[in-house]
């Protein structure tokens, strides 16, 4: 229990603070550089990308729109014009590659709002809470854009926190603060990593987008692991982990192939004994002392 | 035998339970699309004083179209766009202007349709003076100056297309007898409805406003017919000579005489 209280704590002990914080500094700098890049241009004056993530233009040359817009138009029956048609195909290029949930972890804004109210609940020791199955995001995936065809209207563009906050941030705020207060609360009383692991239908999208993409986070030195459990303490979906970790019985590879992962690291961060590592989808090799196990299986 | 029977059993129970969460699944989702049905359905209804930018799409096909990505309220040098608020009345996101708050200037390159991406301005409008926002009405026939008596002629003078969307049209001044009044008129086959007269009238309210053009405008029936036109399209009358109807006079009305 104290160790789920504090997960990370023989990682700092072993690796120094940097080493045990590397990829959640870099996502942060990610998810304020990207948001930063957006905000230059209405509080600086400078240029460089215009827009919202829904859809932008960075230096008059490269268009990008979000592909989950463009489907609820497509469902609402308009066929988006060419420029949008381009900028979305290469965000679905890009997410394709590197990990669709990539974009939750790394790029959306709100993904820092549950984050902090993850950390608060934890400090808070509170319970989990109410867990519809994580397949529910799904089912709120098919919703938008069932209402979508029936009403003609980009249906999750209603509500979607991400381009609320995000366009608020831009646009001005107005109360779209309290849309995304009402996420931060619910993630902290209501449901423990309720929005982004079982609701949201971004996030579900993007796992569609991910499913077969290259980068992927692989435990290397799954041999190593000594059941601390800390990753699954800290993984925002922790359902992805077993089957690479502790799946070598049953013949499971060391990659974490579920499109769930979100590729955020931080497990990489959190494990003392470093098993994790960024690595190709098809890498299936493992490093480590196989003496390890041996021990282990005659103990 | 019993063997066999227990693992039926399960995997009956095992069936159920994935049945029993995907119905939860839908159902749950269902609920939630209810409601945001709903607000889709509401948000539908825009304030009539709520622009769209030039070149937008019918508003049924725009709020489909548009993907409430901003870079044509970015686009536009002189902020007369804006993205809806939650809270406001226009569904969110979703760019309009107000004309007597900031009106359209009608930049000949149209920059707003220019940054759209997803053609929700459609790219088919080619020339500003083509675009049609709205159309100006003069609503205010008991307050506009000029219906008064007097000249301001400002909504008038401000017009971009003046001549052309706004005319001043001399009438007799009935109340004084002996002048003329000089009546802003708008021909709805020019009015972009840009809104620089709403703008610029000098009332408390301004007497123009820009409408929606559903809103504003009525429709003969489509097999209406106007007798001058159809004559000078003819060259002559469609009916030759002058046509001497019987005069017809109730039988019971007794005799008359001047």
């Amino acid at each position: 229990m104290t160790a789920k209280a504090h997960p990370g704590r023989d990682a700092l002990r072993a690796k120094g603070w940097l080493a045990a914080s590397k990829w959640l500094l870099l996502r942060r700098a990610a998810q304020f550089g990207f948001l930063g890049l957006f905000l230059l241009g209405p509080w600086a004056g400078i240029w460089i990308v215009e827009g919202t993530l829904i859809s932008s233009d960075t230096l008059d040359v490269l268009p990008l729109s979000d592909p989950y817009a463009l489907l609820q138009s497509l469902a609402a029956g308009q066929v988006p014009a060419p420029a949008a048609l381009i900028g979305g195909a290469v965000v679905l290029a890009v997410y394709a590659v590197i990990g669709g949930r990539v974009y939750c972890s790394w790029v959306c804004p709100i993904n820092v709002v549950t984050d902090a109210a993850h950390w608060l609940r934890g400090r808070l020791d509170l319970p989990k809470g109410w867990q519809p199955k994580r397949s529910t995001r799904f089912w709120v995936l098919a919703m938008t854009l069932a209402v979508s065809a029936a009403t003609g209207v980009l249906a999750w563009e209603l509500v979607n926190p991400i381009t609320l906050l995000h366009r608020g941030l831009l646009f001005g705020l107005g109360f779209a603060w309290t849309v995304v207060a009402a996420v931060f609360l619910f993630d902290l009383l209501v449901s423990r990593q309720g929005w982004c692991g079982h609701l949201c239908p971004v996030g579900a999208f993007y796992g569609l987008v991910g499913r077969v993409s290259l980068l992927r986070v692989k435990a290397a030195r799954r041999r190593d692991c000594d059941d601390c459990m800390d990753c699954f303490a800290v993984c925002p979906e922790p359902q992805v982990i077993s089957p690479a970790l502790k799946g070598a019985p049953q013949g499971l590879g060391p990659v974490i192939l579920s499109p769930d992962c979100t590729n955020c690291g931080r497990c990489i961060d959190v494990c003392s004994r470093d098993v994790f590592r960024f690595a190709a989808r098809f890498s299936q090799a493992e490093e480590g002392a196989p003496a390890r196990e041996e021990g282990k299986a005659a103990a | 035998m019993s063997g066999m029977n227990e693992r039926m059993k399960s995997s009956l129970a095992s069936r159920r339970r994935v049945l029993a969460d995907a119905l939860r699944g839908a159902c749950g989702a269902g609920v939630a699309g209810l409601l945001l049905g709903l607000l889709a359905v509401q948000g539908r209804s825009r304030p009539a004083e709520a622009l769209r930018p030039p070149g937008a799409l019918p508003e049924a096909d725009f709020l489909g179209a548009c993907v409430r990505c901003g870079l044509c309220v970015r686009d536009c040098p002189y902020d007369t766009l804006r993205l809806a608020e939650p809270g406001e009345a226009v569904t969110l996101g979703t760019p309009y202007f107000v004309a007597r708050e900031v009106p359209c200037e009608m930049c000949e390159d149209i920059p707003c349709l220019a940054a759209c991406p997803t053609g929700a301005l459609d790219p088919g409008l080619e020339k500003i003076e083509d675009a049609r926002m709205g159309v100006a009405v003069l609503v205010g026939q008991e307050t506009c100056l000029n219906l008064l008596g007097l000249r301001c002629d400002v909504c008038y003078r401000v017009c971009p297309l003046i001549d052309e969307a706004i005319t001043l049209e001399r009438e007799h001044n009935a109340h004084t007898g002996a002048h003329a009044r000089f009546v802003p008129t708008v021909h709805s086959d020019a009015c972009t409805g840009c809104g620089k007269c709403e703008r610029a009238c000098v009332l408390e309210a301004a007497a123009i406003k820009v409408l929606p053009r559903h809103l504003a405008l009525g429709e003969l029936g489509h097999h209406y017919r106007l007798g001058w036109e159809e004559k000078e399209k003819q060259g002559e009358s469609l009916v030759p000579g002058v046509i001497d109807l019987p005069d017809r006079v109730p039988e019971s009305l007794p005799e008359w005489t001047p």
